[in-house]
């Protein structure tokens, strides 16, 4: 107790060095944010194996508990579902002669197999930072391939894309975030729009599509994708479903609902896109790295340059409604 | 300096399981925020200056891994933790609810922050809904597991406390 009371210090001259310490760190951190991605990385790297470690213990008690809970649901659902294997039997017959149809018409409806020559590499989604956002970490990086502002695909739906990435650990920044804005299309009609997550509509299994020109020939169970003048999405990934069309009080463009194709409620494992959107360059490469990199804290940060672009140009093929709701957003 | 190491360890575990995404932990998709439980029990137990630095150390963890600034966290966790520690004044070896409502209250202030300089500045207005969505239900969850958390880290801090009196 002696050395203690020695060593005493006023709390409060302690709190006003923190205070200054943390002013310090948000001043450095916003100025120079990309610098101290080692910090991060190493940091991480730490947790990840920890975050891994305590997924497959819960996992498995979870498993084992379900386990015993289940028993006698599955001795009756064992005796049903045998039944229904002799109805889907024949039924398979029937779809798969469908199947043989659906194939040969998709060779046909090119933007639709696009995606799926991409390469993909799998990864496990293992920890999550808390309620505010729909951002998690994955147990991939820089060492199996993957880069910053690479797709992430779920089943045959985005999912999100990386903002960031580290040796042995990716952060995803998934569509429905509340920060989340991508620049998407209608596939029937080519129609721009953007999809924004929203936190309000999240509990519903819903996002938000905004900016739809008012002559947009849709209707609702349309399919959204992924547009081909969106900077880091790869054209013609599966977004989801549009419904509840409405016009906007402005009367210039509609706002509709969207329900994603992926479920992000059960999401473990993700699949990647190990290529790139070809970036813009006003340069050769070597400037632009540096120039590129530089907003690069946030996806909001980079795409937020990017909406401008997008919706000129989605004025340039529309009509000139679009460009003031593309100001309006911001 | 065992003190130190075990306060380490306390982050270090409390962070691990908090951001771990097995959710048959959480309910409703909500996770009891542990770490501020640490903060502030941590900081009724020892003080303004312990709750200052378990604070600042546990937001500047959150912050490396997952903020996008350095820093904001570690400024609300580090002031809860602060001013927690006035309350070390009145602090009593069994006392188990005031804590727990320090917790409460700890976690709604947190809540707060994190809608203000998050959400609010970017123009999201209705307070209410996330208040419904996610600051109330954390708080009440936050509430429940800092029932038998501060027991277990109450146990842990007496039996530190029992080994530094024999040694003196």
């Amino acid at each position: 107790m002696r050395r203690r009371t020695k060593f005493h210090i006023n709390p409060k001259h302690v709190l006003i060095a923190g205070v200054i310490l943390c002013v310090g760190f948000l001043g450095i951190s916003f100025r120079f944010g990309e610098q101290l991605a080692p910090v991060r990385s190493a940091v991480g790297a730490v947790f990840t194996p920890m975050q891994k470690g305590i997924n497959i213990v819960g996992t498995f008690l979870s498993d084992k508990l379900d386990n015993f809970r289940d028993i006698n649901d599955l001795l009756d659902e064992n005796k049903d579902l045998k039944d229904q294997i002799n109805v889907l039997t024949y039924e398979n017959k029937m779809l798969l002669q469908d199947k043989y149809e659906l194939d040969r018409l998709r060779d046909l409806y090119v933007l639709d197999q696009k995606y799926q020559d991409y390469p993909k590499v799998a990864a496990r989604v293992i920890a999550k930072p808390g309620n505010w956002y729909s951002v998690f970490t994955i147990d991939k990086g820089t060492k199996d391939g993957l880069a910053k502002d690479m797709n992430v695909l779920a089943g045959n739906g985005l999912v999100g894309i990386i903002t960031e990435c580290y040796y042995n650990y990716s952060i995803v920044r998934s569509i429905v975030d509340d920060k989340s804005y991508v620049s998407a299309m209608f596939l029937k009609t080519a129609d721009t729009c953007f999809v924004q997550g929203d936190l309000q509509l999240m509990d519903q299994g819903k996002i938000r599509v905004i900016s739809i020109s008012k002559d947009a020939e849709i209707e609702d169970g349309h399919e959204v994708v992924t547009s081909n003048i969106s900077p880091n999405f790869l054209e013609g990934i599966l977004i989801g479903y549009v419904s509840d069309i409405e016009l906007d009080a402005s009367n210039m463009t509609k706002t509709a609902y969207l329900t994603p194709a992926v479920d992000f409620e059960h999401l473990e494992e993700v699949l990647i896109i190990t290529e790139l959107k070809e970036p813009q360059m006003k340069e050769p490469p070597k400037e632009s790295d540096s120039g590129a990199e530089t907003p690069n804290t946030e996806t909001p940060a980079t795409e937020t340059p990017a909406t401008e672009t997008d919706s000129g140009a989605a004025a340039d093929a529309e009509s000139g409604t679009d460009t003031e709701t593309g100001t309006n957003i911001e | 300096m065992k003190r130190f190491l075990i306060y380490l360890s306390e982050i270090l575990i409390l962070f691990v399981i908090q951001t771990s995404t097995f959710h048959y932990f959480g309910l409703a998709d909500i996770m009891p925020n542990l770490l501020l439980i640490l903060v502030v029990s941590s900081a009724y137990m020892r003080g303004r200056l312990t709750g200052l630095g378990i604070g600042f150390f546990t937001g500047l963890l959150m912050d490396i891994v997952y903020g996008e600034l350095i820093g904001l966290y570690a400024f609300i966790y580090m002031i809860i933790g602060y001013f927690t520690g006035y309350a070390n004044k009145i602090y009593s070896d069994d006392d188990y609810t005031l804590p727990i409502v320090f917790a409460a209250v700890g976690d709604f202030v947190f809540g707060l922050y994190n809608y203000i300089f998050d959400f609010l500045l970017r123009g999201r207005l209705n307070l209410l809904f996330y208040f419904r969505r996610i600051i109330l239900p954390e708080m009440i969850y936050t509430i429940a597991v800092s029932i038998f958390l501060y027991k277990l880290l109450h146990m842990i801090n007496h039996h530190l406390e029992r080994k530094i009196n024999e040694e003196e």
